[in-house]
């Protein structure tokens, strides 16, 4: 019997008779481990009482907490459940204090009908835990409303100019040129200042479109499965796995199969036959050696043999239009496909990719996909990418504004004179862009007016410009004014 | 099998604001609905969460800067 269990016991609540009794046949961490069968057995009705005492009511069965409450013992069951939450286990207290440290930094900002970001409120329930602040907690909040407070953005600041100015600068020491191998051998990717240019611009097809395409189930983890995937998304030509040959003498063409390769992309001979039999105004005829393919009777001449032979060796027998290799790589766990070329919408629907984890780097195949706001997050994520990958460190708030000002009208519009530059209201602004005399001469003849309300009318005008404390103006309500009693 | 867009990654969560939502909205910030960013009717996510033209659209954003964000668009017809 030991002393130190039957006190703890009883400082959890416990009556002094029955913690005596336990204490005689347990200590307190077998107790701990005991099932509730076994303890039913022994204590009979004075179970319950000890596994609450435990923190253990999970561990007590549904239907003996039900036929409590329905035996018109509520009352006691009321009484000796606030005795076990008083004395609930350590553990899952802090658990909840934790939980509880957000809602009081939530409550105490909307006592204050304050706002701070959710990462904010993270960092501080983070932080206050870790040095113990917890008394001080309103305290901290407050100066961290402050401090936020004056890190925002004023009204009216000029974010558009600063942003340019961000972009722009370290822009100018982009390498003009690049076409780096990216991750992996063989697939080579537009970057530096061209892809920046044509991610800004909004062009509708990228110069180097690729993909990156995950795998989910079997597929991620098997290799030949892998495999499977990317010979389905491989487009294969026919010329990649047959010789071609044009026979002058007898006016016809040899397709002899390469049996190899047609075995690595795991294409058999039927499907070959069948690709062929699609070309019009042709003779198949199956051979031993391959397939030969006559011009129609009568039209026999050279000119007819040469468009059959181009024709033949660009069939596509297998895979998604556009995409030119697929390449399967090892990342941790999993195989991803890396594809050069392009075909969003149609890699999506092929068996074993991973829907909601391929991207590919043409923002209007995303555009049509996913919509809007996907399109924003991928020229957020390509426009970043691209300066971090030359080494510019561009804060992502001026890429993220770029990207909203591209994606405001619910389409994509580029940054310049087709898009955002060249559809301003104002006719000033516009001619001080680019291309003047037209936008003056055509301004003149629709008789459009300007509100003179941007920077550059105003600056060409000669007026203090709508910015900073230029935009803040006072005035006094006369017409209050009036109404207001003056206190003497 | 078609795949469901509003799961992917790149994809932020989209909901349909009420009616009294989205009054609440432009009065808190003064606005017209015109004045909000736009969404096209025939944009994907749009379909898919069956939103009709002139409703807001309530667009919870995950951000690298501050966790999350909130930002409205209206659903409207393309302007040419």
């Amino acid at each position: 019997m030991s002393k130190s269990t039957e006190n703890a016991l009883i400082k959890r609540g416990l009556s002094k008779k029955l913690a005596e009794k336990i204490a005689s046949s347990y200590t307190l961490s077998e107790l701990e481990k005991t099932s509730y069968k076994k303890l039913e057995k022994e204590f009979g009705k004075d179970v319950i009482k000890i596994m609450k005492a435990l923190g253990r009511e999970d561990d007590i069965p549904k239907e003996k907490v039900k036929k409590k409450a329905t035996k018109k013992e509520a009352k006691k069951a009321e009484k000796e459940e606030k005795k076990g939450e008083k004395k609930k286990p350590k553990p899952k207290k802090k658990a909840e204090r934790e939980m509880d440290l957000k809602q009081r930094i939530q409550k105490i900002l909307n006592e204050r009908k304050e706002y701070l970001p959710p990462v904010v409120v993270d960092e501080i329930a983070e932080k206050v835990k870790k040095r113990n602040l917890v008394d001080k907690l309103e305290r901290v909040v407050e100066r961290a409303i402050e401090e936020y407070n004056r890190n925002l953005m004023d009204p009216y600041e000029a974010c558009g100019m600063v942003a340019a100015q961000s972009i722009g600068e370290p822009g100018t020491q982009m390498t003009m040129r690049t076409f780096h191998y990216a991750g992996v051998a063989e697939i080579n990717v537009t970057l530096g200042l061209p892809r920046l240019i044509e991610i800004v611009d909004a062009r509708k097809v990228p110069s180097t479109p690729m993909m990156t395409v995950h795998l989910e189930g079997v597929y991620k983890v098997n290799r030949e499965k892998a495999k499977e995937v990317a010979n389905k998304i491989e487009m294969t030509r026919l010329i990649n796995i047959a010789e071609v040959y044009t026979d002058i003498n007898n006016m016809k063409v040899m397709v002899k199969p390469n049996e190899k390769a047609m075995e690595k992309k795991d294409i058999g001979r039927d499907d070959l036959l069948k690709a062929i039999k699609k070309l019009s105004k042709v003779r198949i005829k199956e051979v031993e050696e391959g397939i030969e393919i006559m011009p129609e009777e009568g039209n026999e001449n050279y000119r007819e043999l040469r468009r059959i032979s181009e024709d033949v060796k660009n069939i596509k027998i297998k895979g998604i239009d556009g995409i030119r290799r697929a390449i399967i790589r090892r990342e941790g766990e999993e195989y991803v496909i890396y594809t050069e070329g392009s075909n969003f919408k149609e890699v999506l629907k092929v068996e074993g990719v991973d829907t909601s984890r391929t991207i590919t780097n043409d923002i209007q195949a995303i555009y049509e996909v996913l919509g809007i706001e996907a399109a924003r997050n991928a020229i957020i994520n390509e426009a970043h990418n691209t300066l971090q990958e030359q080494g510019l460190n561009v804060d992502i708030r001026h890429i993220m504004l770029v990207a909203d000002l591209m994606t405001s009208t619910g389409t994509i519009r580029p940054i310049g004179r087709q898009g955002v530059s060249g559809e301003k209201s104002s006719v000033i602004a516009r001619a001080a862009f680019e291309i003047t005399v037209d936008h003056l001469l055509g301004a003149s003849r629709r008789g459009e007016g300007d509100d003179l309300k941007g920077v550059a009318e105003n600056i060409i005008v000669g007026q203090p410009i709508k910015l900073g404390t230029g935009s803040v103006e006072l005035a006094i309500d006369v017409k209050k004014l009036s109404k207001m009693k003056v206190k003497k | 099998m078609k795949m469901d867009i509003l799961k992917h990654e790149l994809v932020p969560h989209h909901e349909i604001l009420t009616e009294e939502e989205a009054e609440k909205l432009l009065k808190t910030y003064n606005l017209r609905k015109e004045q909000l960013p736009r969404i096209l009717v025939d944009d994907p996510v749009v379909k898919a969460i069956k939103a009709k033209e002139g409703d807001i659209i309530k667009i919870v954003r995950r951000s690298p800067t501050a966790g999350e964000s909130v930002m409205y668009r209206v659903v409207s017809r393309e302007i040419i």
